[in-house]
């Protein structure tokens, strides 16, 4: 026995939205905008591509909003011509970062050959063609600066974060300030910092040891920051779990909450990483910045990728730019895998 | 039937106490100390740059932010004869750059954070959003070296267009007609870094507004715009108000990509479209290489400076984000 029922040939009405006339209006639209535009700039003053857009917006603007004027009044022109602000604005924002990912990679592609990561500078001038030489060195030296700024920055963040969500003293408001004011400094003052503090009065000289101080000092907000937002998503019926169970604060924080955040803290240690890795002004003040290997932190100039991309761009032959572009070019691309491999741990699901 | 004996074992009565044991008052003790680290941090730097720095505001007083002469002179032994350290063409230059930047940034980065949120469809959301973060991770270099190559002969084209049309105007008055390494395009780009910064706290503070409410004027018929005025910007003014001083605050502590595009003058200069202006982070990076060790100090002094007004920025930034996030509904 089955019951049908009067309703199932109804299909739900949705008069908001865009049906497929309409889609084919807004195209053709646009399509005649484009038509305009062109036809405006080979008649008027206007020229180039930002001639060519501007009449192409304000037409698009035009048409759009005085059809939905006339159609519905002045609520849905004023809707519509927002419409294509917001998407004007999207595309003002996305435009510079197409243009800067496609000229590093057609400009740097170039310069890549499997001798550019294992060989060092020191025997060739950065004006020497492309095909000689390499930032081996700046490899290392940007590796070893990272690692032992972690060694700093990863404690301190993270306990940072632990006393904002697990404690939550008289201090929380402060700190939180504090942090925020720290991601604020400006990357030559941690620099000029490291310079006053350590740099004239003991050492007197560079090494890739001030220049992960530096670093640190940049990397600790992002660090703490982070591992806030990750340490407060865990649920706060584990804390009361480890708690009811005997366990003291310690326990519980070291066995169970800093577990079950793993994958989030150490997407904030990656964050952090991607926020030093291509740090210039701090390292230019005291790391020095050789041209060749060097495996000792704690004396002697140390080379390193930014160093190697601001002596490239700074040495101003076609040579050595393109040597930067290439250079830039393994930065973004350590940049980029930094930054995928923190979504990927970021993505888990927190608790697991 | 024999009775046994049974002998209970009663249990010592448990202590009951809410004392911490000691290992949780190391615990404690230890995360308060790292909590407290970037409050001695920031305290270091302070008093470094202040030590460090403290001859030269002593010998040049107030006049070390009103004058803007940089000067010094040695005899043959090395020994200061004169010097004169002014900071306020760097000064006014540092924050007219920020200040325009921000200008440029906040409608564009507010009509981006309302596309992701209210507008794009959820196939280009995710994607887009991993894009702007990651643009907001980029290195400074690298918008440095693509700003000096490829934004500058742009840039300077539009500088041409605004001084023809708008000339008029004492910003925009160019009698050298060049338009290269002006604030204008240091403006651009630092524009260009920080619409990515704003973006993304405006997004998150729009993705806040309460959702009964957004759902009450659709249902009373409002279009999408009409919505967004009567519930999201009031709510998330303050919000994004406070973004944009983030983002000034980034703006004015910028070195690498405003010393590859600036060409830097101690003169005060307010024709943007002019090629010269100050910026105190690129002008300390420009003068330490052959600074002598007096001259260092001043670097200093000048680092403090720049220390404290982006202190000052931070501040005001995070009073208007917490009063928005206090106000929560």
């Amino acid at each position: 026995m089955t019951t049908t029922s009067p309703f199932q040939d109804i299909k739900p009405q949705r008069p908001w939205q865009a049906s497929t006339k309409d889609r084919l209006i807004t195209f053709a639209i646009f399509l005649l905008s484009i038509l305009a535009s062109v036809v405006v700039v080979s008649f008027t003053g206007l020229s180039g591509k930002l001639g060519l857009f501007v009449s192409f917006v304000f037409v698009f603007i035009f048409v759009t909003s005085g059809r939905s004027y006339l159609q519905f009044g002045s609520a849905v022109a004023k809707d519509s011509l927002v419409n294509i602000l917001v998407a004007v604005g999207t595309f003002l924002t996305i435009i510079p970062i197409a243009s800067i990912l496609f000229e590093v990679f057609s400009k740097g592609y170039k310069g890549l050959y499997p001798g550019l990561f294992f060989q060092d500078m020191s025997l060739n001038s950065p004006n020497d063609p492309a095909n000689v030489g390499g930032l081996g060195h700046a490899i290392v030296g940007t590796f070893l600066l990272v690692s032992i700024a972690l060694i700093f920055s990863v404690p301190i963040g993270i306990l940072t974060a632990l006393y904002l969500t697990e404690i939550k003293g008289k201090f929380s408001r402060p700190i939180r300030f504090l942090v925020q004011a720290m991601s604020g400094v400006p990357s030559i003052v941690a620099g000029l910092f490291i310079l006053s503090a350590i740099l004239y009065p003991i050492t007197k000289n560079n090494s890739s040891l001030l220049g992960s101080l530096a670093l640190a000092i940049l990397m600790i907000p992002t660090v703490a920051r982070t591992s806030e937002e990750v340490l407060n998503l865990i649920p706060n019926d584990l804390r009361e779990a480890g708690v009811a169970l005997g366990g003291t604060q310690w326990r519980t924080v070291a066995m169970i909450v800093v577990p079950a955040a793993k994958s989030g803290l150490l997407t904030a240690v990656i964050l952090g990483i991607a926020r030093i890795a291509g740090e210039t002004a701090p390292i230019l003040l005291v790391a020095g910045g050789g041209d060749r290997y060097n495996f000792n932190p704690f004396s002697g100039p140390m080379g390193s990728l930014p160093h190697f991309i601001w002596n490239s761009f700074r040495a101003g032959t076609p040579e050595s730019t393109a040597r930067a572009w290439t250079g830039l070019l393994v930065l973004l691309v350590i940049v980029f895998v930094l930054f995928a491999i923190a979504r990927f741990f970021g993505n888990r699901k927190v608790g697991k | 039937m024999s009775t046994t004996e049974t002998t209970y074992l009663i249990p010592e009565k448990r202590v009951v106490t809410t004392k911490p044991r000691f290992s949780d008052k190391v615990f404690r003790g230890v995360v308060t100390g790292g909590g407290l680290s970037s409050l001695v941090i920031l305290g270091l730097i302070f008093g470094f740059l202040l030590y460090q720095g403290f001859d030269i505001f002593k010998s040049q007083g107030i006049g070390f932010i009103t004058n803007s002469d940089w000067d010094i002179t040695y005899d043959e032994s090395g020994y200061v004869l004169s010097n004169q350290f002014g900071l306020a063409s760097m000064l006014i230059g540092t924050i007219l750059c920020a200040f325009i930047a921000v200008l440029i940034a906040v409608p564009i980065s507010v009509a981006s954070a309302l596309y992701l949120s209210f507008y794009a469809p959820e196939w280009l959301k995710k994607p887009m959003v991993a894009i702007i973060d990651l643009m907001a991770a980029f290195p400074s270099l690298l918008f440095g070296i693509w700003a000096y190559f490829i934004l500058m002969p742009s840039g300077a084209y539009w500088a041409k267009l605004l001084n023809n049309y708008l000339g008029f105007l004492p910003f925009f008055k160019n009698e050298l007609r060049i338009f290269s390494n002006s604030p204008f395009v240091v403006s651009l780009i630092l524009a260009i870094m920080i619409i990515p910064i704003i973006t993304s706290i405006s997004r998150e503070v729009f993705a806040q507004a309460p959702l009964d409410r957004i759902q009450a004027a659709y249902a009373l018929g409002a279009t999408r715009w009409a919505m967004i005025r009567a519930v999201v910007i009031p709510h998330g003014r303050n919000g994004v108000i406070g973004g944009a001083m983030l983002g000034l605050g980034r703006a004015m502590g910028e070195t690498v990509a405003v010393y590859t595009v600036l060409n830097i003058v101690f003169t005060i200069n307010w024709q943007i479209l002019v090629g010269a202006g100050g910026n105190v982070a690129s002008m300390i990076l420009l003068k330490f290489g052959e600074a002598s060790a007096y001259e260092t100090k001043a670097l200093m002094a000048a680092g403090l400076v720049l220390f404290v007004l982006t202190l000052i920025v931070n501040f005001f930034s995070d009073l208007l984000v917490r009063s928005f996030g206090a106000k929560g509904k």
